[in-house]
Order: C-alpha cells, then structure tokens, then sequence
C-alpha cells in the first residue's frame, strides 16, 4: 500500500492545494483525465465543506490523508470543527446551511457522483470525517 | 483572478479563468453583482473559455445569479464550455436554466481581438 498525510489550515486558498495534492498522488494509478478531474471535484468538495461548515471560515487544521491498494483510490478528509447534526439531512441535494452566502447545497452529491464510495462520520462539536473511495481504470474493462 | 466583468451591448460579459473554486467565487459573484447594478443590464454571458476546473462553488454562482436576473427578465448565457465543463452542466442540471446563443458567442468571442 501507497499512502500519504497532509495537513493544512483550512482557509480558502488551500482548497486548490489539497486537490491538487491528491491529484499527483493518484496519477501513479494512471488515471484517464476524467477519473483526474473526477478526484480532484471530490477532494475540493469535501476540502470546502472543512473549511466553510465545518470551522466556519474562523480556520483550523485539517488533515487529509490518500492511499492507494491496487486499483483503488482512498481519500480521508477530516477537520476537529463543529461536526454535522443531521448527516442524511445534510447529504440530500440541495440542502445548504448557508442561507447568506449563496452555496448551491450539492457539495456531498459532488462526492456521490464522481466518487464510488462515501461514508461521513460526525459528531456534533467534536468533527467530521468524510472517506471516499475510487477505483480507477475501471471503465476500460 | 482580476476584474473579470466587461458590458457590452446588452451583456455582461463574465470571463472567467482557471479553477472556479469557494475561493474565487465570492469575489466574482460581488463584482458581477456591482456591474449588473451599475450597468442595469440583466444578461450576463460567463465565458468558459479558460476554465479548467469547477466544483459546485461554480455551480452556485451561476443558479445565485439566475435566481437574482430572471425575475428582473434576463438570461444567463454560457459559452467556450470545454468537454469537463458539459459534463459538469449536463450531470447537474445547468443546462436548464442557462442558454447558449450564437450572436453570444460571437460577441464575448469578438472582444477578445
């Protein structure tokens, strides 16, 4: 197995470092340019979701870690904020807490879509972790 | 990314450029909101053209604006939508509230010269 660790503060600018961290990491899996974009809309996804919800843009750290085990691709996207009450709430599309500032609600139907798998795991005050899997060259067979 | 919006005709013209992500967004959704005000002009044409890469951060700018234009009657237009860019409209349902138009196309391409 294949892994690697980051950890950043979750502020905005961090958003495009993390998918494209992960991005490079995946191309030893010699991903088509779909799967890449795929895995980076994903990792933004739930990078944003840190950043915004779960800290609520005051900042904090978030860990995000990526492993490879022969065709597949695992991402752990977890940050210590303010955790999720309601998980299948917050997972149905459209469903935005942000009612300010314009966020269109589909941040987890992102993830859904272009990732096989995903699991969230929450608890109010103490954090969230989102874990998301992707075969890759799939599609060729 | 600097001031990305110009007027022209009946349009305003959004050229967007690089990653569309929650961190360039809120920036840009300010600007077009000052232009849509200043200008009083209702279209708004986002073009596509050096786009590489958008998340639903994107996709909230463009239903945020529909929803503050259309019942003032304007329209949103999209134009230079590379192959990612389809699929991410297609997949989500952008292509519902969004038009494509030749003359459009042929003025956001025009400025560009």
């Amino acid at each position: 197995m294949d892994r690697i660790k980051i950890e950043f503060d979750a502020v905005s600018r961090n958003e495009s470092f993390a998918r494209v961290c992960v991005a490079a990491f995946a191309t030893r899996l010699d991903p088509t340019l779909d799967e890449i974009n795929d895995i980076k809309t994903a990792v933004s996804e739930a990078v944003t979701n840190a950043v915004i919800h779960g800290y609520n843009e005051q900042g904090g750290i978030i860990e995000l870690t990526a492993a490879i085990e022969e065709d597949e691709l695992t991402i752990v996207i977890s940050d210590k904020g303010r955790g999720i009450d309601d998980i299948e709430k917050a997972m149905e599309p459209m469903f935005t807490t942000g009612s300010d500032k314009e966020r269109s609600g589909m941040g987890f139907t992102f993830m859904e879509v272009f990732m096989d798998e995903l699991s969230v795991e929450s608890q109010p005050g103490q954090g969230t972790t989102v874990t998301m899997k992707k075969r890759i060259g799939k599609t060729e067979e | 990314m600097g001031r990305v919006c110009t007027a022209k005709r009946n349009v305003i013209i959004v050229r967007l450029c690089g990653d569309l992500d929650h961190h360039v967004t809120e920036q840009i959704r300010n600007e077009i909101d000052e232009t849509v005000a200043n200008e009083k002009i209702n279209n708004i044409a986002f073009d596509f053209k050096n786009v590489n890469f958008m998340d639903s951060s994107g996709i909230g700018l463009i239903m945020g604006r529909y929803k503050k234009i259309k019942p003032m009657g304007g329209e949103i237009f999209v134009c230079n939508l590379n192959c990612q860019m389809q699929r991410i409209f297609g997949l989500f349902g952008l292509n519902g509230i969004t038009k494509r138009n030749s003359k459009i196309d042929m003025i956001v391409n025009e400025e560009e010269r």
